[in-house]
């Protein structure tokens, strides 16, 4: 060190900004702000119905409470079990199924023909919406539960098999290839090497799955899937408002109870 | 001066990790507290700027019972005590020169912080400490991009830039290789006699103890049960406190001190 | 795993014999939930329906293609406000969603009756799929993509609220304790030692669930929010098939790069 004396050393100082290239930096904020403007415009917003439709809100949100847990005839109550039902299927159907297409997604684990064709379903599953799913069900076969439950399926075929796939070609490569070093066939390789590493994580996946699955079961019924989603556009429909607050909060309590459920399942598998 | 009264710390859990410790450091002296894990030491040091609660007892630092304050003025007390942390404590994802001027967060208001407007005397203390423990050039890096010894350097000027009368050091050397282990506590040393710093420095190293402090005191089970000079650690009193083994390869030959340092 | 005496020898089982009948009983009873839930759904199908959708499908498809491209151009302004209902829902959400994830997490909120209310706010928003919500606001403040805007905005508060909240508990307790022993303040040892950590989960969540509103997004105009969805809708009931793949492959492609960009920013981000 030359200089020891303290005027040396700088009195200011400035945090580095995130995005160092200042061109960079300049063009996202005003990127952003030109974009927020065109879209921000490009919304034509009728004031006049906003305006009209803030004392039917409010009378909406008068209606929890409290709520109307008559159930004159009958069809919220099968409703919300056709609802279930279905989501148990699906999650069961679809996690059956993801089990094979994830194994054969999985690049360690496959070979490249297979891989291929795994890895083209899962995308094909992912695409789309399930309720778009849900409509060329219903076309193909009928109104009713059926056909949410093979949208649901479908759907959870593309979430399960492909987080499978991810966490198997994440999974540790020195235990695989401990457990193939013993001369253990194909099966049992999954079964001691792969299996236990992935198991705890697909187990709370699962539970994550019946739980989206439960909650688009009540939307596929919009489009005749069946389930509580065509109780509930019949109530708003009618302007039973107290009716529709009732299935709302249903839906919230059984969602409140799967999560309750998934937290203590994954302690326990933890 | 640094004063422990009983000071004594139960956990929840029925441990009493601290039995009553009476110790009185006098201003300027570097104390390395030794004992094996679980003996109490990261609790004693922690009962001192309050991060654990004492159970019993007081602290007193300079006049002023540490034990009985309240929360504001608990804040203005740890300005007064820079503390070094084990695994270095460093906030991975700012830079360097930030967590430098973090040491100085308990006399900038919060909108200042927030902004990062510190004060030019301290932006110009933090350049100047940067310098003296050579990591100038890191300022504006991430923390997270700095080797161990680095970072512990850097914890080192963010516990003086308080400008502290009590240093309160948790094994700096833990995850240190031996030779950055050599040159931390001889920064430590140095920059506390050129400070005039009394420091508490916990160490599982009895080497590097017995070379770099004034005084030992060993911890066993919540207990000091040794008080003295570092030549004083003799095979018998490391058994005391670690228990059997054979202590003749871990401490210098009294002879030999001269070449080491 | 248990080490078992039996007669002088030690022998190893996976299992005692009463965690197996458990074991055996809890398989049973989900097989028996799946097989009534499968029961009740089959009750509800028309199979002759199901038997027919081979030929069903065939004829759909048959209609769907060629894919009617000249109708893209009359895409681009839907295209626009979907892509908007995201970015805007997503941008509000964000910003309702960051306090209300401090509030909820253990670590950082004020009394735990706020975080009570923070977690039951989290868990209303997730429930309710964005669809349900769209169908509600349609009512409200009429069709529109204001009404999709705000429904992907109020679904979305709750899956970024609840990631982010996560984070904040996971984080590194040290470098908060070391920041608290300078001397700082709570707010301080938030801005310094908390939200540092947090940062980037916060912008990889909302980049996250950009990605996923554009999917979801493009629905809502099945019940009038706005959006590529309005001409979806249009051209099922119309039965114009070929202008239905056309909008299907503008879906396909517009997911394709909205997933594209969010990798590509999320990958910078960490």
């Amino acid at each position: 060190m030359n200089n020891v004396s303290e005027t040396l050393y700088p009195n200011n100082w400035k945090k580095p900004p995130f995005i160092k290239r200042s061109w960079l930096r300049w063009s996202i904020i005003i990127g952003s702000i030109l974009y927020l403007i065109a879209a921000l415009s490009s919304m034509d917003i009728n004031i006049q119905r906003v305006l009209e439709g803030i004392p039917r809100g409010q009378r909406f949100i008068e209606s929890f409470f409290p709520p109307n847990f008559s159930d004159n005839r009958g069809v919220v109550w099968e409703g919300i079990l056709e609802s279930i039902w279905m989501a148990i299927i699906s999650t069961v159907a679809g996690i059956a199924l993801s089990i094979p297409i994830g194994l054969g997604a999985a690049r360690n684990l496959a070979p490249l023909w297979v891989y291929m064709t795994c890895r083209f379903i899962i995308a094909a599953s992912r695409t789309f919406p399930e309720i778009i799913l849900a409509i060329f069900a219903v076309k193909l076969f009928g109104f009713g539960p059926f056909a949410g439950f093979i949208a649901l399926s479908l759907g959870t075929i593309g979430f399960f098999a492909k987080l499978l796939a991810e966490d198997i070609e994440n999974s540790s490569p020195a235990q695989a290839e401990a457990v193939k070093a013993t001369g253990a066939n194909w099966f049992q390789w999954i079964n001691y090497a792969i299996q236990p590493q992935v198991m705890p994580r697909m187990i709370g996946l699962s539970v994550y799955r019946l739980d989206i699955n439960f909650r688009e079961s009540a939307v596929v019924g919009i489009v005749g899937g069946g389930g509580i989603g065509a109780t509930l556009n019949t109530a708003f429909s009618r302007y039973e408002f107290d009716t529709a607050a009732a299935i709302l909060l249903v839906i919230i309590g059984i969602v409140m109870v799967l999560e309750y459920a998934s937290s203590h399942l994954r302690k326990w598998v933890q | 001066m640094l004063k422990l009264e009983n000071l004594t710390k139960r956990y929840n859990t029925g441990d009493l990790a601290l039995q009553g410790i009476d110790l009185s450091i006098p201003n300027g002296q570097v104390l390395a507290l030794i004992g094996p894990s679980g003996a109490g030491k990261s609790t004693l040091i922690r009962c001192i700027n309050r991060l654990v609660e004492p159970t019993n007892g007081s602290a007193i630092l300079n006049e002023v019972n540490l034990t009985k304050l309240s929360s504001r003025a608990l804040r203005k007390s740890r300005r007064k005590m820079g503390m070094i942390f084990q695994e270095y404590a460093l906030v991975e994802r700012l830079t360097v020169m930030e967590n430098v001027l973090s040491g100085r967060l308990g006399y900038v208001g919060f909108w200042k912080s927030f902004l990062r407007r510190f004060p030019k005397k301290d932006v110009n203390e933090a350049f100047r400490l940067l310098d003296r423990v050579g990591l100038l050039e890191m300022a504006d890096k991430r923390a997270d991009e700095l080797s161990g010894g680095q970072r512990q350097r850097v914890g080192i000027c963010r516990a003086l830039i308080q400008d502290p009368d009590l240093l309160l050091v948790d094994e700096p050397t833990a995850s240190l290789d031996p030779k950055t282990s050599r040159q931390i506590m001889r920064l430590i040393n140095e920059l506390c006699q050129e400070r005039g710093l009394t420091a508490i420095i916990n160490i599982h190293d009895v080497l590097l103890a017995q070379m770099f402090s004034q005084r030992i005191v060993g911890l066993a089970l919540g207990n000091i049960v040794y008080d003295g000079s570092p030549e004083g650690l003799t095979p018998e009193v490391l058994t005391k406190i670690y228990g059997e083994e054979d202590w003749s390869a871990t401490i210098e030959k009294v002879d030999d001190e001269d070449e080491e340092v | 795993m248990v080490v078992q005496k039996k007669q002088d020898e030690l022998i190893w089982k996976k299992r005692t014999t009463r965690e197996q009948w458990i074991n055996w009983f809890y398989w049973l009873i989900g097989i028996s939930i799946v097989l009534f839930a499968w029961k009740i759904i089959s009750d509800k199908t028309v199979w002759f329906f199901v038997q027919d959708a081979p030929r069903q499908a065939a004829d759909i498809g048959s209609r769907m293609v060629p894919p009617k491209w000249s109708y893209s151009l009359e895409l681009i302004k839907p295209v626009w406000d979907t892509i908007n209902i995201a970015t805007l829902g997503t941008v509000i959400a964000m910003i309702i969603a960051v306090p209300v994830a401090f509030c909820a997490a253990r670590n950082t909120t004020p009394h735990s009756t706020v975080r009570i209310v923070a977690l039951f706010i989290i868990v209303a928003s997730r429930s309710v799929n964005s669809l349900i919500w769209a169908l509600m606001l349609v009512f409200i403040l009429g069709p529109g993509v204001l009404a999709g805007t705000v429904a992907i905005g109020l679904r979305s508060i709750g899956f970024c609220a609840k990631l982010i909240y996560e984070s904040i508990e996971e984080i590194d307790a040290n470098q908060v304790e070391a920041v608290k022993a300078t001397g700082a303040s709570n707010l301080q040892q938030m801005i310094y030692g908390i939200i540092p950590q947090v940062l980037p989960t916060i912008a990889g969540v909302g980049i996250y669930r950009w990605d996923i509103n554009i999917r979801e997004s493009t629905i809502l105009g099945l019940v009038g929010a706005g959006g590529i969805g309005l001409q979806l809708n249009g051209s099922i009931n119309t039965l114009a098939w070929t202008q239905v793949s056309t909008i299907l492959l503008v879906i396909l492609a517009t997911v394709f790069v909205s997933e594209w960009v969010s990798a590509k920013v999320r990958g910078a981000i960490i």
